[in-house]
C-alpha cells in the first residue's frame, strides 16, 4: 500500500520472543506450551510470599545468542521491577531490564538491502494467560475470568528497534528476517500462531522531512499478515485525520484482525509510570568475557548467509520461487533443500516439499533425515510416487518417524501402469465433452480439472505430469 | 528452660527425652500466653511428632543434631508447610504456605523442634509488635511494656521462658532492638550469610534472618545451622556456613573496638553510662579503645525510611486478593483488589506502601529514593573507612530501655527513631549483635550492640562473650 501525497509512515517494531529453554526463567517449572492449566507451576513463579527468584542460565545464553546475531554490545546489565497490578502477573510486579539491558544497539540488514537499527535486546519474564468470559469479554466487564499461570515466569527477548521502517513491506521482511535469526540461534521456535513471537508496532506519518510525528503502538500483532494489515491501516487513519486538520494522539490501540481495522486500547496521556527500581533479589548480571565468546563461537550461520548460499546454488531462482526460499532460509530448512539439489533433483520439487510440507509440521522436522527428503523426492521426479503420494509420504514421516520406501509400500502406493492411466483420460474425455473441448481450443486450465478427475479416480496414484502428457496425446 | 547448648547436649545423651523438654515448652506457652500474646499458633501436634522422631532416633543411638530436641519459636514471616504464615496481616489470614523457609528445613535438619509462630508489627513494620492485625505482645518483665519489634512475638518467647531461642528477621533493627528490650541476645548477620528463601520480604536488599537468645554461645549454634549458601536464594554468599561456636572464647585482646559517637549520643544518660562501662570491659580485656565520630550513621534512619517502603511497595502488591489470603469481592478486578487491599492492610502498612509508592514515582524517584541510595552508598563507605582504623564498632542498641504501650503510637517518627542506632549495619550489610548489658530503669534491662565487617560473625560473638561474663553470666 502507498501513501497518498508525499507522506511517509515511520515504524518501529518491539517484538517479544519467548526463550525455548527446558525450564522457566527463574524457577524449575517446564517452560512448554499447552499443557492444563495451572500444572507447570511452583512458588515461585506464581510469586507466593517468600519465595525468590534464581536466573535460568540457559536464558541468558540465548538472549546473547540474538545480540550477537543482531551486532549488540552485550553489556554488564542489571534487573529491574516493572510495577503495575494485573491479575497475570503474580507478584504484581514484572522483572525485567531497564537502563542496563543485557545487549545493547545493533542493527540488522535486510535481504532488500536496508538496514533496520536495533536499540537494545533485553531479557524479562511474561506474564500468565487471562481467559474473559461473558458480559464484555474483556477485563473490565467479563462475567468472569480466569488465569493460567503456566506461561508466567517464561524467559522472553524484548528487541527494540530503531524508527528505521518506512512501510509495512519492509516492517514484514525485517520481522521475517528476525524470526529466521531467531530460529537460528535455538533461542525460539518462531511460532507466531503459538505466541511465542509477538509483535508492537509504533506507527507514526509525517511529510517528507518534516519531524517525527505522534505515534500510536498497536499491540500484540501475531502474524506476519495482520502487521502489515495494521500498519497499513494505521498509517492511513492517521493520514486521513491529518489531513482533515485533526490531530494524532498518542496511544496504545488494539488491532481487530476480523474488522481489519485499529481502535483505542488506552490513551497515553503522560508515559506509563511503572515505579523502575532495581530488584534486591537477583544479583548483577556480567558475562564474562569467555562466556561471551562460547556463546558467539557456538552460533550457526544466519539467513544472510544462507541465503547467499542457496541463492548460489539455485543460479538465478525463477521469481516464482522466491517465497518458497524465504520460507526456507527464514524455518532454517536449507540444508534440505541442498541435499536434494545435490542429489540432482530439480530446484523447484526440493524448494516446494520443504516450503510446504515441512514447514507446516516444523514442530516435528526432527522425525524426517536429510536423506529420506532426498530419497522421497527422487521416488517422485522419477515417477515412482505421485505429488500427492510424495506429499503423503512426507506427512506421515513428519508425523511418526520411519522411512519412505516402507512407508510407501505401507500405504500402497504403486506406481499406475501406463497403460491404465490410458484408459482413464479417454473415459474422462468421454464422459466431460465440453470441457475437453475447451480444453483442445486452447484453454490450458482445463487441464488442472483432468488431472483433478484424474486423482480422484486413481486416489492420488497418478503422476500430474502424466496426465498432460496423456492429454496432449489426444489433443 | 536450659539453654540451647545444654538442651541438645541432655537429649544427646538421652539425660532428657525431647518430649520432656517440648511439654516444658509447652506448659510454659500455656501458662503465660493469654496474658501476653506471644504465639499466634502453637503446633503440639507437629512439634510432639517431631520430638518423638528424635527421641526414636537417640534410643537407636543415630546422630540427632546439635540443635537435638531443642524447642524454637517461629517469627510468623517465615514459611513453614502444616501451620498458618500470617505476618499478623488479615490480609494472610488463613493462608498457610506449601513449602518451607530454607532456615525451618535447616533447623528440622539439625533436629530442633519448631514449637509456633510467634507474633511481629504488621509485615515486620515496627518496633513494639503494636501494629499488629492481633492484637499487641506484652514484655515479659513488665507487662506494662512493649517487647519491641518487629520480632518482639520472637523475644518474648525466650524472655519468657517459653523457648530455649526463636528467629526473628532483622530489616532496620527488628531483631536487635527486641532483644535488648527483652534482655537477649540478638543477631543481625551479614546481608547474605542466612538465606532469605522462604522469609516473606519487606525490604529484600535489608532483610536478614537472625537468632535471638540467652546467651551469646547459644545464638552462635543457631546461627551456624542456619547459615551457608542457599542456591534459592541469589543472594545468598557462596561459602558454606562459618564456624563461630569454636571461637566464642577467643576474647579481644590485640582488638581495635571503635566507640561511635553517632550510635550513642542521644540515647538515654543510663544506656550511654552502660555503653561506657562495656567500653571499660573491652579495654581490660585487652582491646585497644579508639574514639570515632561517623557522622553519616545519623543520616541513616532518612535513608532507611525512603528505601525500605519502596521496596516494601513493591513487595507487597502481590496481597491483591486474586490468588491467596483474604479477598473482599466487588464490581471488577480493580474494585476486588483495592477493597481487599483496604481491609486487609493496617495503618502502618498503607501509610508505608504510599511512602514508598511516591518515592519511585516519575518525577519524584530521583529526589527521594535516588538520593537515598547516594546516602546508602556513604554509608558503606562510612563503614569501610571505619574498618580501615579499627576490628569492631560499639554503640548502643536502642536509645531507651523498653517503653511503655501507646507511648509512641501517635507520633511515626518517635516510633522509627527507636532504630536509629541499628539502622546502618542493614544498609551496609554488615553484622551486628546486641548483648543485654546492665539495668536502668525499674531494673529494665539495657542493650549494648557491636558491630564489624561483613564476615565477622566470629569476631562479633567473641566480643559479645566478653561483654556476657563481665555482666554476670559466665
Amino acid at each position: 500500500m502507498t501513501l497518498p501525497d508525499d507522506w511517509e509512515m515511520v515504524v518501529g517494531l518491539e517484538v517479544h520472543t519467548e526463550l525455548k529453554t527446558t525450564t522457566k526463567m527463574f524457577c524449575g517449572c517446564a517452560n512448554a506450551f499447552g499443557a492444563a492449566p495451572n500444572t507447570n507451576v511452583c512458588p515461585v513463579c506464581l510469586g507466593l510470599p517468600g519465595s525468590l527468584p534464581v536466573l535460568n542460565v540457559r536464558a541468558v545464553e540465548l538472549a546473547m545468542a540474538i545480540g550477537s546475531a543482531l551486532n549488540s554490545t552485550i553489556s554488564p546489565s542489571t534487573f529491574h521491577r516493572k510495577n503495575y497490578f494485573y491479575p497475570d502477573m503474580p507478584k504484581d510486579f514484572q522483572i525485567s531490564q531497564y537502563d542496563l539491558p543485557i545487549n545493547a544497539g545493533g542493527y540488522l540488514d535486510l535481504p532488500d538491502g536496508s538496514r533496520v537499527s536495533i536499540e537494545r535486546a533485553h531479557l524479562e519474564e511474561d506474564t500468565g494467560k487471562s481467559t474473559h468470559l461473558g458480559g464484555s469479554g474483556r477485563i473490565h466487564g467479563a462475567d468472569r475470568s480466569l488465569v493460567d499461570y503456566n506461561r508466567s515466569g517464561v524467559p522472553l527477548v524484548e528487541i527494540v528497534s530503531g524508527p528505521d521502517i518506512r512501510s509495512s513491506l519492509q516492517a514484514r521482511t525485517y520481522a521475517a528476517e528476525l524470526r529466521g535469526i531467531l530460529i537460528a540461534t535455538g533461542a525460539s521456535d518462531g511460532r507466531m500462531e503459538e505466541g511465542s513471537m509477538r509483535i508492537d508496532a509504533n506507527v507514526s506519518v509525517r511529510r517528507s522531512r518534516e519531524p517525527l510525528g505522534t505515534r500510536c503502538e498497536i499491540k500484540n500483532l501475531n502474524s506476519l499478515r495482520s502487521l502489515v494489515r495494521a500498519i497499513d491501516f494505521e498509517a492511513a487513519r492517521q493520514v486521513a485525520l491529518l489531513e482533515e486538520g485533526g490531530t494524532v494522539r498518542q496511544e496504545t490501540r488494539h488491532w481487530d484482525e476480523n474488522l481489519g481495522a485499529t481502535s483505542t486500547m488506552r490513551v497515553k496521556e503522560e508515559a506509563d509510570d511503572y515505579r523502575y527500581f532495581r530488584e534486591p533479589d537477583l544479583v548483577d548480571l556480567v558475562p564474562d568475557q569467555a562466556w561471551q565468546d562460547r556463546v558467539r563461537d557456538g552460533l550457526k550461520p544466519m539467513p544472510a548467509e544462507r541465503r547467499a548460499v542457496l541463492t548460489q546454488r539455485l543460479g538465478d531462482p525463477a521469481p516464482a520461487l522466491l517465497d518458497a526460499l524465504e520460507v526456507v532460509i527464514d524455518l532454517g530448512l536449507d540444508l534440505y533443500v541442498i541435499a536434494a539439489l545435490d542429489a540432482g533433483l530439480e530446484a523447484d520439487l526440493a524448494l516446494a516439499r520443504a516450503a510446504n510440507e515441512i514447514a507446516s509440521d516444523l514442530v516435528h522436522a526432527d522425525n524426517l533425515s536429510v536423506e529420506s527428503y532426498v530419497a522421497t523426492l527422487r521416488m517422485e521426479q522419477s515417477g515412482d510416487l505421485s505429488a500427492t503420494q510424495a506429499k503423503s509420504v512426507l506427512v506421515e514421516i513428519l508425523a511418526n518417524g520411519g522411512e519412505p520406501v516402507s512407508i510407501a509400500q505401507s500405504k500402497g502406493f504403486e506406481r499406475l501402469a501406463s497403460g491404465a492411466l490410458g484408459g482413464i483420460v479417454a473415459t474422462l474425455i468421454e464422459e466431460n465433452p465440453d470441457e475437453w473441448s475447451r480444453y483442445r481450443d486452447g484453454d490450458e486450465k482445463l487441464a488442472q480439472f483432468f488431472i483433478g478427475q484424474v486423482m480422484k479416480l486413481t486416489k492420488g496414484q497418478a503422476n500430474g505430469k502424466e496426465v498432460i502428457a496423456a492429454l496432449q496425446a489426444r489433443r | 528452660m536450659k539453654s540451647v547448648r545444654q538442651t541438645a547436649l541432655d537429649v544427646q545423651n538421652g539425660d532428657a527425652s525431647a518430649l520432656s523438654v517440648l511439654e516444658e515448652s509447652l506448659a510454659n506457652i500455656r501458662a503465660r500466653n493469654d496474658e501476653l500474646n506471644v504465639f499466634l499458633y502453637v503446633d503440639e501436634e507437629g512439634a510432639r511428632t517431631a520430638a518423638n522422631a528424635i527421641d526414636e532416633r537417640v534410643a537407636r543411638g543415630e546422630n540427632v543434631g546439635t540443635l537435638a530436641g531443642v524447642p524454637v519459636a517461629l517469627k510468623d514471616n517465615l514459611c513453614q508447610t502444616n501451620v498458618p504464615t500470617t505476618c499478623s496481616s488479615k490480609i494472610l489470614e488463613g493462608w498457610r504456605a506449601p513449602y518451607s523457609a530454607t532456615v525451618v528445613d535447616r533447623l528440622l535438619l539439625a533436629g530442633a523442634i519448631p514449637v509456633g509462630k510467634t507474633n511481629l508489627d504488621e509485615f515486620a513494620m515496627g518496633s513494639s509488635t503494636e501494629n499488629s492485625a492481633f492484637g499487641p505482645t506484652k514484655n515479659p518483665l513488665d507487662t506494662t511494656r512493649v517487647p519491641g519489634g518487629s520480632s518482639g512475638g520472637s523475644a518474648a518467647a525466650v524472655a519468657a521462658d517459653m523457648t530455649p531461642f526463636a528467629l526473628g528477621s532483622d530489616t532496620g533493627g527488628s531483631i536487635r532492638q527486641p532483644a535488648a528490650l527483652c534482655g537477649l541476645i540478638g543477631v543481625k548477620p551479614t546481608y547474605g550469610l542466612v538465606s532469605r528463601y522462604g522469609l516473606i520480604a519487606f525490604a529484600s536488599s535489608l532483610d536478614q534472618i537472625g537468632p535471638l537468645t540467652k546467651t551469646v554461645t547459644d545464638a552462635a549454634m543457631a546461627l551456624e545451622v542456619i547459615a551457608g549458601h542457599d542456591p534459592l536464594d541469589s543472594t545468598s554468599l557462596p561459602e558454606p556456613s562459618p564456624s563461630l561456636v569454636a571461637h566464642v572464647d577467643d576474647g579481644v585482646a590485640g582488638k581495635r573496638v571503635g566507640v561511635v559517637r553517632d550510635l550513642i549520643d542521644g540515647a538515654d544518660d543510663e544506656v550511654v553510662a552502660a555503653v561506657e562501662r562495656a567500653v571499660g570491659v573491652l579495654k581490660e580485656a585487652g582491646a585497644t579503645i579508639v574514639e570515632l565520630s561517623v557522622p553519616e550513621f545519623r543520616l541513616g534512619l532518612s535513608a532507611y525510611y525512603l528505601i525500605a517502603p519502596a521496596e516494601a511497595s513493591s513487595n507487597l502488591a502481590r496481597f491483591d486478593g486474586v490468588r491467596y489470603g483474604l479477598r473482599v469481592n466487588a464490581d471488577d478486578v480493580t474494585a476486588m483488589m483495592e477493597a481487599t487491599r483496604t481491609a486487609g492492610f493496617g495503618e502502618e502498612v498503607k501509610r508505608r506502601i504510599m511512602l514508598g509508592t511516591y518515592a519511585l514515582s516519575a518525577g519524584y524517584y530521583d529526589a527521594y529514593y535516588g538520593q537515598a541510595l547516594k546516602v546508602r552508598t556513604l554509608t558503606i563507605d562510612a563503614f569501610r573507612r571505619a574498618y580501615q582504623e579499627v576490628d569492631l564498632l560499639l554503640g548502643a542498641t536502642t536509645p531507651s530501655v523498653a517503653f511503655e504501650f501507646g507511648s509512641k503510637t501517635a507520633d511515626p517518627m518517635a516510633m522509627y527513631l527507636s532504630d536509629v542506632f541499628t539502622i546502618p549495619s542493614n544498609l551496609s550489610g554488615e553484622p551486628a549483635i546486641s548483648i543485654p548489658f546492665g539495668t536502668g530503669e525499674a531494673g529494665l534491662p539495657i542493650g549494648v550492640q557491636l558491630l564489624g565487617p561483613g564476615r565477622s560473625e566470629a569476631q562479633l560473638f567473641a566480643g559479645a562473650r566478653v561483654l556476657e561474663i563481665a555482666d554476670g553470666r559466665p
